[in-house]
C-alpha cells in the first residue's frame, strides 16, 4: 500500500493521478540512465540513489562532508599518530617556539613539520589538534541539536496536522509565538539561566553541562520551521486516498502515522534536516565566539575565531585554518542539501 | 490596509507582552534564587539581602511581574532612587538606569542593522536581477558562485580579513567607530563603512541567489511572455511585470532574516569592537546582570517586531491580494 504512494511522492509534491506519477517517474529514470527499455521495479530510494550518483557536485560535496565527519570522529586516533594533543602548551614547554611577545617564531604562524598548522600565540598549543578537536566538539553538539530539532518538529507537525482542530490550533499558536522570539538574543540571555538549573552558580560549570545547556537552548528555539513543514505536508497527505483507505480498513491512528504518513514525509524532512545542521553548527560557533558557549580549555571551532580576532593584526595565519575549514564545510553542506533535494525531487531544478 | 496594519500592530503588542511574561518567569521562577544568580561568586549575605530588596523578591512572582510591567508604564521607586517611565529597573552592576543604558547603545545597533540592510538589499537584488537577465553567461556564473561562497562566510572570519586589508596593511580606511548621526552624516557613515561592507558581502549573497532564482521563474511566467508578445518594451516588461512579482518571495525572506540580522549585528559588534546592544546583552550575561538582560531582550524583541510590521506593510503594498484579504 505504501509503495505506489511513495513513488508518487518521489516524483513531486503535487498530488496527481497515481499512474501518471509512476510512469513519469520510471520513464525519466530509465531514459536518463540509458537502461534497457524493459520495466524494472525500483524503489524510490534506488531511483533517488541513481539520480544522486549522476550529480557530480553532490557526490563531491558528500565526500567533503563525510571527510569532515570522519576526521572529527577519528580525532583521538589522529592525535595518537600525529603525537600531539589539543591541551599541551608546546610553545611554553619548548623554548624557542614562541618569541618574547608570545607569537610563533617560525614563518606563517610557526608552521613546520612538527606543527603542521603552526602554534597558537601566547598559549602555544598545536593549531592542527585544536582545529580537529574543535570541529569534533562543534559537530557533536550540532548533530545532537539537529536530531532533537528534527524529532520535535516532526512530532509537533504530525500531531497538529493529523489530529487538526483544537490541538492543531494551539500547537500552531505556540509555534508562531516561539518563531517571533529574537532567537540569538534569547540564546545569549538564557544560557546562564539554563546552566543555573543544572549547577549552582557559585561552582565551576563542567563542560558536559555547558553542552547540555547549549543543546537545550538551541533546541528550544530551533524546531519550529520543521514543525510547519511537516504539518503542511501532513495536511495534504491526510486527504489522500491511501490514508483514507487505511482509515476505512480500521487502522489505528498510530499505525497510519507510522506506516502511511511517516514514509511519505521522509524526503522533505531529510532535505530540511540537511539545511538545519550547518545552521546549528554556526549557532554553536556563534555562542562560543561571543563567549557564552564553550570556554577554555575545551577546544571549539567558534572559540578559535574569538582568539583569532584578538591576535589577527600580528598573526593572521591562525585565523585561516578554522576559517577556511568552516567555509568549505558550510559550502559543501549547502551544495549537498541542494543535491539531495534535486535527487528526491527532480522537478524542482536549480 | 489600515485595518490590516492595526490588526498586525495589535498582534505584535500581544506577542510582546507574552515574550515579556515568558522571559520574566523564566528568569525569576527557575529553581534557583535569582539573587544568588545575579550576585555572582564572592557573594556576601549583605549583598544578597540588598539584591533581594531591590528586586522585591519577597513578593510572589506574579506580583513582581506586575510591578515590573507597571514600572515600564508609570515608573518605579527603588532604594537607590526614582526611575522614570519607561522603567526597566536598575542595573545590579553599575546601578545605572537600564532604559538609559539601552538608549545609549541602541543607535549604534540600529545604524548597523538598517544601514547594512539598505546596502545589501540594493546590491543583492540588483546583482540578482543582472544575473537573471544574463542567465547562463559568464556574469551569471561569476555572480552565482561568488554568492555561494560568500553566503557561507562568517562575519568573524571575513571581518578581520577586511580589517587587515583595508586598515592595518594599507591604511586606506580608519578602524570602525561609531559617531552619532547628529555629528554629521559623513562621519557617521565613514565610521561604519567597514562593518556595513562586511555584512553586505555576506548577506548580499543570499539575496542575490534568491532574487536571481525568483526573477528567472518570473521571466518564464505566462503573463510576462504575453506582455513580451504584445510588443511591450523590454524594460517595461522586466521592471513592471517580472520584477514586481519577484519581490514577494524576497520580502518574505527579509522578514525571516530580520532576527538573523540583529544577531549579525551582535557578531559585527564583537568583531569590530563596537559597543552596541549586542555587546550589552553579552556583557550583562557575563556579569549576571539580570534586569539588564531582561531589558535588552525586550527592546530587541520590540525592534524585531516593529521591523516585521514594516515588512508586512511592504508586503501589502507589493501584493494586492494581501491588502484585500
Amino acid at each position: 500500500m505504501t509503495n505506489p504512494s511513495q513513488a508518487v511522492k518521489a516524483g513531486g509534491d503535487t498530488p496527481g493521478p497515481e499512474s501518471e506519477g509512476l510512469s513519469k517517474e520510471q520513464g525519466g529514470g530509465l531514459a536518463k540512465a540509458g537502461a534497457p527499455a524493459e520495466a524494472v521495479g525500483r524503489s524510490p530510494g534506488q531511483l533517488m540513489w541513481t539520480r544522486f550518483k549522476r550529480d557530480r557536485t553532490g557526490v563531491v560535496s558528500a565526500c567533503v562532508v563525510i571527510f569532515f565527519f570522519a576526521v572529527s570522529a577519528l580525532a583521538p586516533v589522529i592525535s595518537k599518530i600525529y603525537g600531539k594533543d589539543p591541551y599541551t602548551l608546546y610553545g611554553q614547554n619548548q623554548y624557542g617556539l614562541l618569541d618574547d611577545f608570545g607569537f610563533p617564531t617560525g614563518a606563517n604562524g610557526g608552521m613546520s613539520g612538527e606543527h603542521w598548522f603552526g602554534l597558537e600565540p601566547e598559549l602555544g598549543r598545536d593549531v592542527f589538534m585544536q582545529l580537529l578537536y574543535g570541529m569534533r566538539t562543534s559537530l557533536f553538539t550540532a548533530v545532537i541539536v539537529t536530531i532533537l530539532m528534527v524529532a520535535t518538529g516532526v512530532l509537533v507537525g504530525l500531531v497538529g496536522g493529523y489530529f487538526g482542530g483544537k490541538v492543531d490550533y494551539w500547537l500552531g499558536r505556540v509555534t508562531d509565538f516561539l518563531m517571533s522570539f529574537p532567537s540569538q538574543l534569547f540564546f545569549i540571555a538564557t544560557m546562564p539561566v539554563v546552566t543555573a538549573v543544572f549547577v549552582d552558580p557559585a561552582e565551576e560549570t563542567p563542560t558536559y553541562l555547558r553542552a547540555i545547556a547549549m543543546i537545550s537552548v538551541l533546541w528550544f528555539l530551533g524546531w519550529m520551521a520543521m514543525a510547519r513543514l511537516v504539518r503542511s505536508q501532513v495536511l495534504t497527505l491526510r486527504e489522500r486516498e491511501f490514508v483514507e483507505a487505511a482509515k476505512v480498513t480500521g487502522a489505528s491512528p498510530w499505525r497510519i502515522i507510522r506506516k502511511e504518513l511517516l514514509p511519505n514525509i521522509f524526503t522533505p524532512v531529510l532535505v530540511q534536516g540537511t539545511y538545519m545542521l550547518p545552521s546549528a553548527i554556526l549557532s554553536v560557533a556563534f555562542l562560543s565566539f561571543i563567549g557564552v558557549g564553550y570556554v577554555e580549555p575545551t577546544p571549539d571551532w567558534g572559540r578559535m575565531f574569538a582568539i583569532a580576532g584578538n591576535i589577527y593584526e600580528n598573526d593572521p595565519t591562525y585565523m585561516f585554518f578554522p576559517g577556511i575549514a568552516m567555509v568549505v564545510f558550510v559550502v559543501a553542506f549547502n551544495l549537498l542539501g541542494d543535491s539531495v533535494r534535486d535527487a528526491f525531487d527532480p522537478k524542482s531544478g536549480r | 490596509m489600515l485595518k490590516y496594519l492595526s490588526r498586525r500592530l495589535l498582534g505584535a503588542f500581544v506577542i510582546l507582552i507574552l515574550i515579556s511574561a515568558f522571559t520574566f518567569f523564566l528568569f525569576f521562577a527557575i529553581p534557583q534564587d535569582p539573587a544568588t544568580l545575579s550576585c555572582g561568586r564572592n557573594c556576601t549575605e549583605a549583598n544578597l539581602e540588598l539584591i533581594r530588596n531591590q528586586m522585591g523578591l519577597n513578593d510572589p512572582v506574579p506580583v513582581q511581574y506586575w510591578e515590573f510591567m507597571k514600572g515600564i508604564v508609570a515608573g518605579r521607586d527603588f532604594a537607590v532612587g526614582h526611575c522614570d517611565s519607561p522603567c526597566f529597573g536598575i542595573s545590579f552592576d553599575s546601578e545605572r538606569n537600564i532604559w538609559d543604558t539601552i538608549m545609549d547603545r541602541l543607535p549604534l545597533t540600529v545604524s548597523l542593522t538598517i544601514g547594512g540592510l539598505v546596502i545589501f538589499l540594493t546590491v543583492g537584488i540588483g546583482l540578482g536581477m543582472i544575473a537573471a537577465r544574463k542567465k547562463g553567461t559568464l556574469i551569471d556564473k561569476t555572480v552565482s558562485s561568488a554568492s555561494l561562497v560568500f553566503s557561507s562566510m562568517q562575519i568573524y572570519f571575513l571581518g578581520p580579513i577586511v580589517l587587515g586589508l583595508l586598515v592595518y596593511n594599507t591604511g586606506w580606511l580608519s578602524a570602525p567607530k561609531y559617531e552619532p548621526i547628529s555629528g554629521g552624516v559623513f562621519a557617521w557613515a565613514g565610521g561604519l563603512l567597514i562593518p556595513w561592507f562586511v555584512m553586505s558581502l555576506i548577506f548580499t549573497a543570499n539575496y542575490t541567489r534568491m532574487s536571481r532564482s525568483t526573477m528567472i521563474e518570473q521571466l518564464q511566467e505566462d503573463h510576462v511572455r504575453t506582455a513580451k508578445a504584445k510588443g511591450m518594451s523590454r524594460k517595461y516588461v522586466f521592471f513592471r511585470y517580472a520584477w514586481r512579482g519577484s519581490l514577494i518571495p524576497i520580502v518574505t525572506i527579509i522578514g525571516v532574516d530580520l532576527g538573523a540580522l540583529l544577531s549579525g549585528a551582535v557578531v559585527t559588534e564583537f568583531t569590530f569592537s563596537l559597543a552596541g546592544l549586542g555587546r550589552l546583552a553579552v556583557d550583562s550575561v557575563t556579569d549576571k546582570d539580570l534586569p539588564m538582560t531582561m531589558g535588552v531582550m525586550l527592546v530587541g524583541a520590540a525592534f524585531i517586531l516593529i521591523c516585521n510590521i514594516i515588512v508586512d506593510a511592504l508586503y501589502a503594498f507589493i501584493d494586492p491580494r494581501v491588502r484585500l484579504s
